[in-house]
């Protein structure tokens, strides 16, 4: 409960994305513990902590993909723009239109590139005609910085990517329908430097439109590319705020010991 | 002992057991290759001569005063006329030395009783022919085709009480002429079931074959495939859930023949269907390979990775659209093949459609799925059981029949896996 009193007292104003009083259980096992958190839109927030400490869960309590592990059970709420996403009247097919996620492993369908981009509108129904599908196509390509390297094999199977490649594929995927969130599982983990750099980059282009939450295991990573960070650790959020401030002043000893390697 | 000599004997001991036990299985294998050569070499010796059938050259006077004495050319008339007295005729002028009524009779036996009817279609098709002489072949009797072949010495046939002196006489003398010879058996794939070995064929169990097949296909794959989605994407885990999981896997191994008498006493007895039909037999069949496909087609489906599913429900798709876009595309070449085997098996089937009647003397190739017929496996046995000599060749080539059939579903299932996993 203290956990969650520190945090809501540095409660931001431009929050998208609200976690309160989240308690998560797998069958018997609470894997979180009353978390509380305010995510602010068009910044990019990142989650870390020890393996096993809840990110994953967290995350996929943003978008409800925990709905698909049938063990799993949630107390508390999560708000999107002021709006419960677990209470009864939502729809579920839209809440994850608008709260996106990729993957840590790169996981494009087994289908073309075009139809890998072109699949969230088309089952949307985002495109009124063909040529609208591909501008939508064109450009999350493009956003990705994809075009260039794919525009002659659009037919090619996305698999037949590099890694980098289908991760970058995989991103423009989620943002071909309009999202207003991003969540990212440790997308980088399976990428060498370089791809893990353009990741980053294209992180920092993106977060003009969007908001991006990213679970990382890479302290450089978390501390150059997010605004505000999330320490968890054992399933609670010891504390969160400004990237720099948790970074450079930590005020948990837990946090201070993690980033500066001592566990996890 | 040094740690390295260890080490060093060890790696000999491990490499000595690697080769015995290549050894083993190529040895297994051989086995296999063997026994399954002997089988197919037996099968193909046997019934590779019932492709050639034994052809007697006449010369035949189609007599206007037997086939049309009143010369209205009425059909019924012509159709109920006595061939055989112009076959015997025609064999007569070879050989005007038989005149009593057992030696006439002896020498009508040569051919087979399909003489009569390859004259009768003569003159059904154009009864202009009606009192001209013709040059025909007809079809030997099955001893002549036996002899011909070497499949049975003479010997065999004046003790078997097949054929006497007089008649292998008779027979020498046309053969000298040229006028006995093999042809290609086109009758075996045309004709249905016949009393005569020479005129029996299999084309009346083939179309059986092929409706019964269809019927299982068309019930049995829908429903099997639908009762695997839901069983896999969408049913919960639960008791029930479990017990029906456990029944289904049962079912697979359940003797084919409990589905026949399941079919009996539900399709038959309990809701008035037909015997003998296709459809009852297809309906059995579905419910013998329904658990085979079920089965098959959730490991097809649970081998989907996760990853994708993942992918597509992030995106928002609904648990329907899931399946339907990612997971049923992934899964099909494992569904068809499944399926596949699955009908083959249902091909071989005897046991169960012996139990719904299938057994029928069926002459003529069914009209629907509801109208009485044999299938290929019911045929082969109904063959094989049958006294006469001659039936021995007809079986082994039925299940020569069967066994292509069997090798082109099996290559098709092969085929389409290839082309479904090319593509990615
Ligand atoms: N599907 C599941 N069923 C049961 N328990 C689970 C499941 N997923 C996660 N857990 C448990 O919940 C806890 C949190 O797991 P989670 O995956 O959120 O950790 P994480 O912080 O993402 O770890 P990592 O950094 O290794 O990815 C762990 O103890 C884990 O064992
Ligand atoms: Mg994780």
């Amino acid at each position: 409960m203290l956990d969650t009193m520190t945090a809501t007292a540095t409660g931001i104003s431009n929050a998208i994305l609200r976690a309160k009083n989240l308690d998560v259980f797998y069958g018997e096992k609470q894997a979180l513990f009353s978390v509380g958190i305010d995510i602010p839109e068009r910044e990019i927030t990142a989650l870390i902590g020890p393996s096993g400490c809840g990110k994953s869960t967290f995350l996929r309590c943003l978008n409800r993909m925990n709905d698909t592990i049938p063990s799993c059970t949630i107390r508390g709420t999560v708000e999107i723009g002021g709006h419960d996403i677990y209470a009864r009247d939502v729809d579920v097919v839209e809440l994850r239109r608008r709260v996106g996620m990729v993957f840590q492993k790169p996981n494009p369908f087994p289908k073309s590139i075009y139809d890998n981009v072109a699949y969230g509108p088309r089952i949307h129904g985002l495109a009124a005609d063909k040529g609208e599908l591909d501008e939508i196509v064109y450009s999350c390509l493009e956003r990705t910085g994809l075009l260039g390297e794919v525009r002659d094999r659009l037919d090619a199977p996305g698999t037949s990517l590099s890694g980098g490649q289908q991760q970058r594929l995989c991103i423009a995927r989620a943002i071909a329908v309009s999202p207003e969130v991003i969540l990212m599982d440790e997308p980088c983990s399976a990428l060498d430097p370089i791809a893990t750099a353009r990741v980053e980059e294209l992180m920092e282009e993106l977060r003009r439109n969007y908001t991006i939450v990213i679970v990382t295991h890479n302290m450089q990573q978390a501390a150059r590319v997010s605004q505000h960070t999330a320490f968890f650790h054992l399933g609670t959020l010891v504390e969160w705020g400004a990237t720099e401030q948790i970074f450079t002043s930590p005020s948990d000893e837990r946090t201070q010991g993690y980033i500066t390697g001592r566990y996890g | 002992m040094t740690r390295a000599e260890d080490t060093a004997r060890r790696l000999k001991r491990r490499h000595r057991a690697e080769k015995r036990f290549r050894l083993y299985g190529i040895g297994a294998v051989t086995s296999a290759l063997v026994v399954l050569a002997l089988l197919l070499g037996t099968i193909i010796v046997n019934g590779s001569s019932a492709f050639t059938t034994t052809e007697m050259r006449l010369t035949v006077f189609l007599d206007p005063a037997v086939i049309d004495p009143d010369a209205k050319k009425n059909r019924d008339d012509l159709l109920q006329a006595d061939y055989g007295a112009i076959v015997l005729a025609a064999l007569q002028k070879r050989f005007p030395e038989a005149t009593g009524r057992s030696e006439r009779l002896q020498l009508l036996k040569l051919a087979s009783p399909g003489a009569r009817d390859v004259l009768r279609d003569m003159v059904m098709a154009d009864p202009a022919v009606i009192g001209k002489t013709v040059e025909v072949s007809v079809p030997a009797s099955d001893n002549i085709d036996l002899l011909r072949k070497g499949k049975m010495t003479k010997a065999q046939a004046v003790s078997g009480g097949k054929m006497n002196e007089r008649q292998f006489a008779w027979y020498d003398k046309l053969a000298a002429d040229g006028l006995v010879r093999g042809t290609f058996n086109t009758r075996f794939f045309t004709a249905g079931a016949s009393r005569e070995p020479e005129l029996a064929g299999i084309w009346s169990a083939v179309v059986g074959s092929f409706m019964t097949l269809a019927v299982t296909l068309v019930v049995a794959f829908p429903l099997g495939v639908a009762a695997a989605i839901y069983l896999q994407e969408f049913a919960p885990k639960n008791r029930w859930t479990d017990m029906i999981e456990v029944n289904i896997n049962n079912l697979a191994a359940v003797p084919s023949i409990v589905f026949g008498l399941l079919g009996l006493a539900v399709f038959l007895n309990y809701m008035g269907l037909p015997r003998s039909a296709p459809l009852v037999g297809g309906l059995v069949l579905a419910l013998m390979t329904l658990p085979t496909i079920i089965i098959a087609a959730r490991s097809a489906m649970q081998a989907v990775p996760p990853s994708i599913r993942d992918a597509a429900v992030g995106l928002g798709a609904s648990p329907l659209q899931v399946v339907a876009h990612h997971v049923l595309p992934l899964a099909m070449p494992g569904i068809l093949t499944g399926s596949i085997i699955g009908m083959a098996r249902a091909l071989g089937e005897t046991a169960p459609l012996l139990m719904i009647g299938m057994v029928a003397f069926i002459v003529d190739a069914p009209t629907s799925p509801m109208s009485p017929a044999t299938v290929l496996p019911v045929q082969v046995y109904l063959w094989a059981d049958s006294p006469e000599r001659a039936f021995a060749e007809k079986t082994a080539a039925a299940v020569l029949v069967l066994l292509a059939f069997l090798i082109v579903m099996n290559g098709l299932a092969i085929y389409l896996r290839r082309k479904f996993e090319r593509r990615w």
